[in-house]
C-alpha cells in the first residue's frame, strides 16, 4: 500500500468517524470514490499495520496510532489550505483538491516553516480547527519570535477547549498564539498546568463557558480554539 | 506623630494647589480596588452613605470624586477604581488604575476580594502588595461563599500578608464598622504589606535588579519596578531606560535566562508564579466543607433556559423588548403629569419673542422642563430596571448569547451593553463604551450607539408615526433601525483601522439585585445627563428662542428647502424643525406643532411624510450633547465625521423612502 493511499484512507476514516461514529465500508468507498471491494481489502491491510480496528460488515475505527497519523495529515492539509488561500490566493473551489495532493509530500521541516509563516493559524478556510504541532512546548512564542530550539515530541494527545464536551475537563498543556494572547490568558488565571472544565458552549459557535479556579469565565470561541488541554480520563 | 502631621499637611497642600482646590479638605484618601463583581459599589455605598458621588472612572476629575466617610473624627475620601484583574498594560482601565495608585500618594488601598474565588482574587492582591502602599484586604460576600461550603480564615490570611483582613457582607452592611476602624488604623500606622517572595530563581533576579536601581522617586517602589522590568513591561522599560540603563540591561538579561529555563515569555512566567503563590495561600486559609444537598445550583438551572439555543434568544427579546415597552408606557404617563405640573408654574413654549430677559428666562425654562420631562419619566426608570437586570447577572448571559453576532460588526458580546443603554440616552451609552478593550472597538461601538433610537427619538417615533399612521409602521422603523445598525456596523468594521480582540468575561452567579448597587449604577449612568444633557437643553432653549426672536426661521427654511422639499418631499417649514432638533431630538415635535399651529399632524402631513420625518429624525446627526461627548472621547475629527456621515445617510434614506413609500401608501 503506497503511503499516499494509506494516508488518504486514514483521513477518510477520521472524517467519517467524526460524523458517524464508525466508518462503514460503503461510506469509505463513497468518500474515496473507489469500489467497496477495494475498501475491504485496504482495511484488512490497514488493520494488519495497526492503524485501524476493522470488524467485517460493521466498519472501521482508528487506533491510537491511526489517530495520530490522521491528525498529522489533517494538520498539514489545513495548513496548506490556509497557505493556498491567504498567500497564493488560489480559487476557493481548487483549494481542497490541491491541498489533498500536496499534503502527502510535506516534510516536517516544511510543515513547521509553513506554520511559522502563517503565524500559527487556528482554523482552516472552511472553519475546521487545526491541530497544533506535537512538539513539547507550552506556547508558540519561541517559534514565532524566531528563537526556536528543537523540542521533544509530545507524548499525550491534546484537545482544544472548543472540542471538549460539557462536563469534560483537563489540564492546560499548550496555548497557541503570540505573547499578547498568552499574557492576557495567564493574567486571568489560564496558565499552563491549570485544571479547567467546560461548563457549556453558547449556541451558534458562540463563546464557551469554562470553570477555572473556582470562577466561571465566558471565552470567545476563537480564543478557546487556541487553548489545549490533556483531557482527564473520565471517571466511571 | 510628627510624620503623621506632615503627611496630613501634604494633603492640604495637594488640595490647595492645582485644579482640585475646590475639593473639600480631607484627612485621608483611600481607594477601593479589586476584580469586577466583588461588591466594590456596595462597599463604597455602605461606607459613605447615600450622599456620595461615585466616580466609577478615575479620569481627570478623580481628585474630587468619591464619597466621604466620617470616622473617629477623620474625614476620609473613598474613591472607587474600575474592576480589573491585573496590572498589566492590557486595557486602558488597568493602565489608568495603576498610574492612579502610583502617582497619588494614597493613604490606604482597600483590596476587595470575593470570598468564593479567593485564588483568582489573590493574584491581584499580590500585585497590589508589590506597589508597597498601605493595604487592607476585604474578604467580601462571605455569606455566598458559606452557602457554597467555602470558609476563609481571615486571621490566617492577615498573618500571611502582614496587614489587616476584614470579612464582610457589604450588601447587608456586615463588617463595615470593623472596616472603618481598619481604615483609620492603617492610615495612621501606614501598615505596609509584607512582600510575598516568588520562587528562588525569580526572587534572586528581582533582588539583583532592585540593587541596580538608583534611589529615584520615579522608579519607586524599587521592587515593583524591578518586577515590571523583568516582565518586559513597555511603560516601565521606557521610564527606566533613561534613569537606570544598567538595571534595564540586567533585567533584560535575567528575563532571557528565565525564558530559556521555562520556554515561556517572562511575563507569563511571573503570572504563573503569582497564581502558584495565590493558590498556595488560598489553600492554607480556606476550608471547604462538602455541601449536604446534591442539587443542581439555581444558577445552573436558570442558565439552562437563559443559554438555550432557542429559548435563550426568545428570553433576550422578551426581557429587552419588555423593558422598553414598559418604560415607554409608564414613562408617557409620568411625563404628561410632569409637563402639566411644570407648565402650571410657568408656561412652556419654545418660541418666545420679546426682551432679552424674556428670551433667557423663558427659553431656559423651556429647556429645563424638556430635560426634566425626558430624564425623570423615561431615562431614569429605564436605567433603574436595566441596572437591576445587570446586577442580577443576566446581562452577562445576553453578552454570551450575542457574542458571535457582534463579531460580524468587529465587536464582541460586551458591546451589547452600550447598545442597550443607547435606547435610554446616547450620552451615557457612548461613555460606557470604555468597557471595551481596543480603541477600534470603542469607536465602532460608540458610532453604532448614536444610531440607536434614544428615548427622545422614541418619543418622536411614537407621537408622529404610532399615533398618526399606525403602530406597525412605528415597529417597522425599529426593525429597520436594527438592520441599519448591522449593515452600517459591518461597513464601519471594514473601514476603521485597528485591532479587535475576543471576549473574556467572568460569569457571576445569579443573585437578587441589591438596592444600593442598583441605585448607585443608575446614578453613575444618569449623572452624565445632569452634567451634559441638562445644560445643553437649557442653553439650547435660549438659543432657539433667540433664533426665533431674531427672525432666523424663514431664512433657515429657505436655505434648507432643496433638501427638505425636493429630496425628502416635506414642507419647507420642517427645515427649522430639523435644525432645532440638533439641540434635542424630541423638540422636533414641539417645533412641528408650533409651525403648523396644530398637534394633529395627520391634518398637515401625509402618512408618507410622517414616516419620512420620523426616519430622518432617527438617523440624522447626533444631538449636541452626544457630539460633545464624542469630541471628548474620540476627538473632533471623528465626531465631525460621524455627524456628517449620519446626516448624509439620513437624507439619502429619507429621499429613497419618500419615493418608495409614495408608490403604495
Amino acid at each position: 500500500m503506497a503511503l499516499e493511499q494509506l494516508e488518504e484512507y486514514v483521513e477518510a476514516i477520521y472524517d467519517i468517524e467524526e460524523r458517524e461514529g464508525t466508518a462503514k465500508t460503503s461510506s469509505i468507498a463513497k468518500c474515496l470514490k473507489v469500489a467497496p471491494a477495494s475498501v475491504t481489502e485496504a482495511l484488512q491491510n490497514l488493520s494488519e499495520k495497526g492503524y485501524v480496528r476493522y470488524e467485517p460488515y460493521h466498519g472501521a475505527t482508528l487506533t491510537g496510532q491511526g489517530m495520530e497519523l490522521a491528525q498529522k495529515v489533517k494538520r498539514r492539509h489545513r495548513l496548506l489550505e490556509v497557505f493556498l488561500t491567504d498567500i497564493l490566493k488560489i480559487r476557493d473551489e481548487n483549494v481542497h483538491d490541491e491541498a489533498c495532493r500536496m499534503e502527502h509530500t510535506l516534510s516536517d521541516e516544511t510543515e513547521c516553516a509553513l506554520c511559522k509563516m502563517l503565524r500559527a493559524p487556528s482554523r482552516c478556510p472552511h472553519g475546521s480547527l487545526i491541530q497544533p504541532c506535537n512538539r513539547e512546548v507550552a506556547d508558540c512564542t519561541d517559534c514565532l519570535s524566531g528563537e526556536e530550539k528543537p523540542s521533544d515530541l509530545r507524548e499525550e494527545p491534546i484537545v482544544s477547549v472548543s472540542h471538549l464536551e460539557p462536563g469534560q475537563g483537563g489540564t492546560i498543556t499548550f496555548i497557541r498564539g503570540d505573547q499578547k494572547v498568552v499574557q492576557r490568558l495567564s493574567d486571568l488565571g489560564l496558565t499552563v498546568k491549570t485544571v479547567i472544565s467546560l461548563i457549556r458552549k453558547a449556541p451558534m459557535e458562540g463563546p464557551v463557558e469554562i470553570a477555572v479556579r473556582r470562577t466561571k469565565l465566558a471565552i470567545d470561541r476563537a480564543i478557546a480554539d487556541n487553548i489545549f488541554v490533556s483531557p482527564v480520563v473520565e471517571k466511571a | 506623630m510628627a510624620d503623621q502631621k506632615r503627611h496630613r499637611m501634604g494633603h492640604r497642600l495637594r488640595d490647595a494647589v492645582g485644579p482640585a482646590s475646590s475639593c473639600p479638605l480631607v484627612d485621608f484618601t483611600v481607594v477601593l480596588a479589586g476584580n469586577a463583581n466583588v461588591g466594590k459599589s456596595a462597599t463604597i455605598n455602605q461606607l459613605t452613605g447615600s450622599e456620595q458621588v461615585t466616580g466609577n472612572w478615575p479620569g481627570k476629575t478623580v481628585e474630587c470624586a468619591g464619597g466621604i466617610l466620617q470616622h473617629e473624627g477623620y474625614r476620609i475620601r473613598i474613591i472607587d477604581l474600575p474592576g480589573i484583574y491585573s496590572f498589566s498594560t492590557y486595557s486602558a482601565e488597568e493602565k489608568i488604575s495603576r498610574e492612579f495608585i502610583l502617582s497619588n500618594h494614597l493613604d490606604v488601598v482597600i483590596n476587595i476580594v470575593d470570598a468564593s474565588a479567593l485564588e483568582r482574587n489573590l493574584f491581584f492582591t499580590l500585585q497590589l502588595t508589590e506597589l508597597n502602599v498601605p493595604l487592607i484586604v476585604v474578604v467580601n460576600q462571605t455569606d455566598l461563599a458559606a452557602a457554597k461550603g467555602i470558609f476563609i480564615d481571615t486571621e490566617a490570611l492577615a498573618e500571611r500578608l502582614g496587614i489587616m483582613v476584614i470579612p464582610t457582607v457589604a450588601i447587608h452592611g456586615k463588617g463595615m464598622a470593623a472596616l472603618s476602624d481598619a481604615i483609620v488604623q492603617t492610615a495612621k500606622n501606614r501598615t505596609l504589606p509584607r512582600p510575598v517572595p516568588y520562587g528562588k530563581e525569580v526572587e534572586d533576579r528581582i533582588g539583583q535588579v532592585t540593587a541596580l536601581l538608583p534611589p529615584d522617586p520615579a522608579l519607586s517602589p524599587a521592587r515593583w519596578t524591578a518586577i515590571r522590568l523583568l516582565e518586559n513591561d513597555p511603560d516601565v522599560l521606557r521610564l527606566a531606560g533613561d534613569h537606570a540603563p544598567k538595571a534595564v540591561a540586567a533585567a533584560r538579561q535575567y528575563a532571557r535566562e528565565l525564558e530559556m529555563m521555562h520556554g515561556e515569555p517572562s511575563g507569563v512566567i511571573l503570572s504563573g508564579e503569582r497564581y502558584h503563590i495565590a493558590e498556595r495561600i488560598a489553600r492554607s486559609v480556606m476550608e471547604i466543607r462538602p455541601l449536604s444537598a446534591g442539587n443542581i445550583p439555581v444558577s445552573d438551572r436558570i442558565d439552562r433556559l437563559a443559554l438555550h439555543p432557542v429559548a435563550g434568544y426568545a428570553l433576550i427579546f422578551l426581557v429587552i423588548g419588555g423593558l422598553l415597552v414598559w418604560t415607554f408606557i409608564i414613562g408617557a404617563g409620568i411625563s404628561e403629569y410632569l409637563i402639566a405640573l411644570l407648565s402650571s408654574i410657568s408656561p412652556v413654549h419654545p418660541f418666545v419673542a420679546g426682551s432679552v430677559t424674556d428670551i433667557l428666562v423663558f427659553g431656559g425654562w423651556t429647556g429645563l422642563v424638556a430635560a426634566a420631562t425626558l430624564i425623570v419619566p423615561y431615562v431614569v426608570p429605564f436605567y433603574l430596571f436595566l441596572s437591576a437586570i445587570e446586577d442580577s447577572g443576566y446581562l452577562t448571559r445576553i453578552s454570551m448569547m450575542l457574542d458571535q453576532g457582534m463579531h460580524r460588526l468587529g465587536l464582541h458580546g460586551k458591546a451589547i451593553i452600550p447598545l442597550i443603554l443607547g435606547y435610554g440616552c446616547t450620552v451615557p451609552a457612548c461613555l460606557s463604551c470604555r468597557i471595551l478593550e481596543t480603541g477600534k472597538q470603542k469607536l465602532l461601538a460608540a458610532f453604532l450607539v448614536t444610531l440607536i433610537p434614544c428615548s427622545a427619538r422614541t418619543i418622536v417615533i411614537l407621537s408622529v408615526v404610532a399615533t398618526f399612521v399606525n403602530i406597525w409602521w412605528a415597529l417597522a422603523l425599529y426593525v429597520f433601525n436594527i438592520l441599519l445598525v448591522i449593515i452600517v456596523g459591518r461597513i464601519a468594521f471594514e473601514a476603521v483601522d485597528g485591532e479587535s480582540v475576543g471576549m473574556i468575561m467572568e460569569m457571576p452567579d445569579y443573585h437578587v439585585p441589591s438596592a444600593s448597587v442598583v441605585l448607585a449604577q443608575t446614578w453613575a449612568r444618569t449623572k452624565s445627563l445632569v452634567w451634559i444633557v441638562l445644560p445643553a437643553y437649557i442653553i439650547g432653549g435660549v438659543a432657539i428662542s433667540g433664533a426665533y426672536s431674531a427672525g432666523l426661521l424663514d431664512p433657515i427654511n429657505a436655505a434648507l428647502s432643496p433638501v427638505t422639499v425636493i429630496l425628502l418631499g416635506l414642507p419647507a417649514v420642517t427645515g427649522v424643525v430639523f435644525v432645532f432638533g440638533i439641540v434635542r431630538k424630541e423638540i422636533t415635535i414641539l417645533t412641528l406643532a408650533a409651525v403648523f399651529g396644530t398637534t394633529a399632524f395627520s391634518s398637515v402631513l401625509s402618512p408618507v411624510q410622517l414616516i419620512v420625518f420620523a426616519l430622518v429624525t432617527m438617523i440624522y446627526t447626533p444631538c449636541i450633547s452626544t457630539i460633545f461627548v464624542f469630541i471628548s472621547e474620540f476627538g473632533w475629527k471623528k465626531a465631525a465625521a460621524v455627524a456628517a456621515s449620519e446626516t448624509a445617510l439620513a437624507i439619502i434614506l429619507g429621499a429613497v423612502a419618500y419615493r418608495l413609500l409614495s408608490l403604495f401608501l
